[in-house]
């Protein structure tokens, strides 16, 4: 593993950079091929799923409940759907809620985390006793309330969770702007005359980005509990929706003896999950200046 | 006094609420001159120099008083006004040169962002940049590299490059050779003196290494608790002070044995 310190060819492009991450860390190729696997299979789940109507809502009387066989891999539900073609088009639902929550909470929560690090006094203050307010109530009930109050739908879901998930990120990233902003390197920006704008958006985020970056990916498989959670309620999908964490929900009262309407959508969501936490431990491995040229 | 001098401080205060931490009647930093601002740590030596960048707003202190480049009063201007004098007219650089620099962006990328930012084009920054690094005589091959890819010594060289490249008038140079080692101390004192002579650069150099002073500057002022004890030429001061604080300094300048 001890590898000499300026192995970094000078004239190193970006494929270049990823191709040496990759080699130096053989877990991000494996969370990138896994993540590049699952959005393949939400882009092609039509093409794939050997009954793609059963994505939908179709019943089948005849099938309810068969153990996984050669004609239904995964088994069959309680309505006798394919298991298999509902799982691969859930890729298309829990991930992409996923995806979407993450993004407005980062939308949001980076720009006031970095205004409150940087900027501190009186904005500090106001930015995180708001924060705090959120960050006051049970992250689950809060949106479960706000779910409630929307009409049941996967855009009022996606924005409940959203609603709860920002205040996080302000904190991870105040703490850490607060931290570089007093670094020599920030002092030196300023000394030479570089804007405040500037020195936050180029040294400031560059230098404090790498936590949330992680989070963001360690989150993917908490919003999809999350969203499934929710779901279970009946605040989220419903029913023909080929949600996972739905199908997990109704699958629960089926567990003995029937374990398979449980199981494949439990493993799709684990599945995912650990895709996105190696990526993002290898993300971070690869962008931290520090630690990609240490052994 | 020598004429009006390129840079004049006079009655300049500088306070955090009512506490004064600096008062300065009177220094002025003359064309092409090395002056060396020596004084123990909490003196008042980097808060100056924090007044003349115009920063000491940044960590809560209130200044009153003159700072005047060429005749132009620095205090009371806008930010806007100042960070044009900023890395242009007057540079700075830093004890620590390790973190002095952003580990994100290569050098060669703060150093042309940095003459871009005061109005060079793409091509002509990166040849004033290029030409600056040979200045320092460092290979412009390095700054393709990130600044933990380079050793201390190279990276306040890079930092000195940066203030060339801008054509500052006044370096700055608050302990820029504390954090290094002797033989790379004494190539970046070479360099400053090379500087003054090439370029008519004129140093602010503080230090509380008084060997140092009494190596690279021409006068020297002794700074205590906010306040300039004595200053005059370097080789009157350093050989007969006349404030006893200034002989206390001297005497603490550790000898070799044999030398003394």
């Amino acid at each position: 593993m001890i590898e000499s310190p300026t192995i970094a060819p000078p004239q190193a492009s970006m494929p270049r950079v990823l191709r040496r991450g990759m080699a130096a860390n053989p877990l991000l190729t494996v969370g990138g091929a896994l993540v590049l696997l699952i959005v393949l299979v939400a882009i092609f789940a039509p093409l794939i799923a050997p009954f793609p109507g059963d994505a939908g809502t179709a019943t089948h009387p005849f099938e309810v409940l068969k153990p996984p066989s050669t004609a239904h891999w995964f088994g069959t539900d309680q309505v006798g759907r394919d298991i298999l073609s509902r799982v691969l088009f859930g890729a298309r639902v829990s991930p992409v809620i996923a995806i979407i929550v993450l993004a407005i909470a980062s939308l949001i929560g980076v720009p006031l985390g970095l205004a409150a690090g940087f900027l501190g006094g009186w904005v500090d203050e106001l930015i995180m006793r708001v924060t705090d307010v959120f960050l006051a109530f049970p992250p689950l009930l809060l949106a479960l309330a706000l779910a409630a109050v929307l009409p049941a739908s996967l855009t009022s879901l996606t924005i409940a969770i959203a609603a709860v998930w920002w205040p996080w990120y302000v904190r991870l990233i105040r703490g850490q702007a607060a931290s570089v902003a007093g670094r020599p390197y920030v002092e030196a920006c300023r000394a030479l005359g570089v804007s405040r704008l500037r020195i936050i958006f180029r040294h400031i985020l560059p230098n404090s980005i790498t936590p949330v970056l992680v989070q963001v990916s360690l989150d993917v498989g908490g919003v999809i509990l999350t969203a499934s959670a929710l779901s279970f309620l009946g605040l989220g999908a419903q029913d023909p929706v080929p949600d996972w964490g739905l199908m997990v929900s109704a699958g629960q009262s089926y567990f003995t003896p029937d374990w398979w309407l449980v199981t494949f959508a439990g493993l799709a969501i684990l599945l995912t999950a650990f895709a996105f936490n190696l990526l993002g431990d290898g993300l971070r491995d690869l962008l931290d200046p520090k630690r990609s040229f240490l052994p | 006094m020598t004429g009006l001098g390129r840079l004049a401080i006079s009655d300049l205060q500088i306070s955090f609420g009512s506490r004064q931490v600096v008062s300065i009647d009177d220094l002025r930093l003359d064309h092409a001159e090395i002056l060396g601002l020596a004084g123990e740590s909490g003196s008042g030596k980097s808060m100056t120099a924090l007044a003349i960048l115009g920063l000491a707003h940044t960590v809560g202190a209130t200044v009153t008083g003159s700072i005047a480049l060429d005749g132009q009063e620095l205090t009371g201007l806008p930010q806007e006004s100042l960070r044009d004098f900023r890395g242009r007219r007057i540079a700075a650089i830093f004890q620590s040169p390790s973190t002095a620099f952003n580990p994100v962006y290569r050098v060669g990328t703060i150093v042309t962002k940095a003459l871009r930012l005061h109005g060079a084009t793409k091509s002509e920054a990166s040849d004033r940049a290029a030409a600056a690094m040979r200045q320092v005589l460092l290979s412009p091959d390095l700054m393709r590299r990130y600044p933990s890819q380079l050793s201390g010594g190279q990276l306040q060289r890079v930092a000195i490059a940066l203030a060339v490249a801008l054509r500052a008038e006044i370096l700055l140079a608050d302990e820029p050779t504390s954090a290094l080692d002797v033989t790379v101390q004494a190539e970046v004192l070479d360099l400053l003196r090379e500087l003054r002579e090439s370029i008519g650069m004129s140093i602010l150099f503080i230090s509380h290494d008084l060997a140092v002073v009494a190596e690279l500057c021409d006068r020297v002022a002794v700074m205590r608790q906010g306040l300039i004890l004595e200053q005059g030429p370097a080789s009157r001061v350093l050989s007969a002070p006349a404030h006893p604080y200034t002989a206390e300094l001297l005497e603490s300048v550790p000898k070799l044995a044999s030398a003394t």
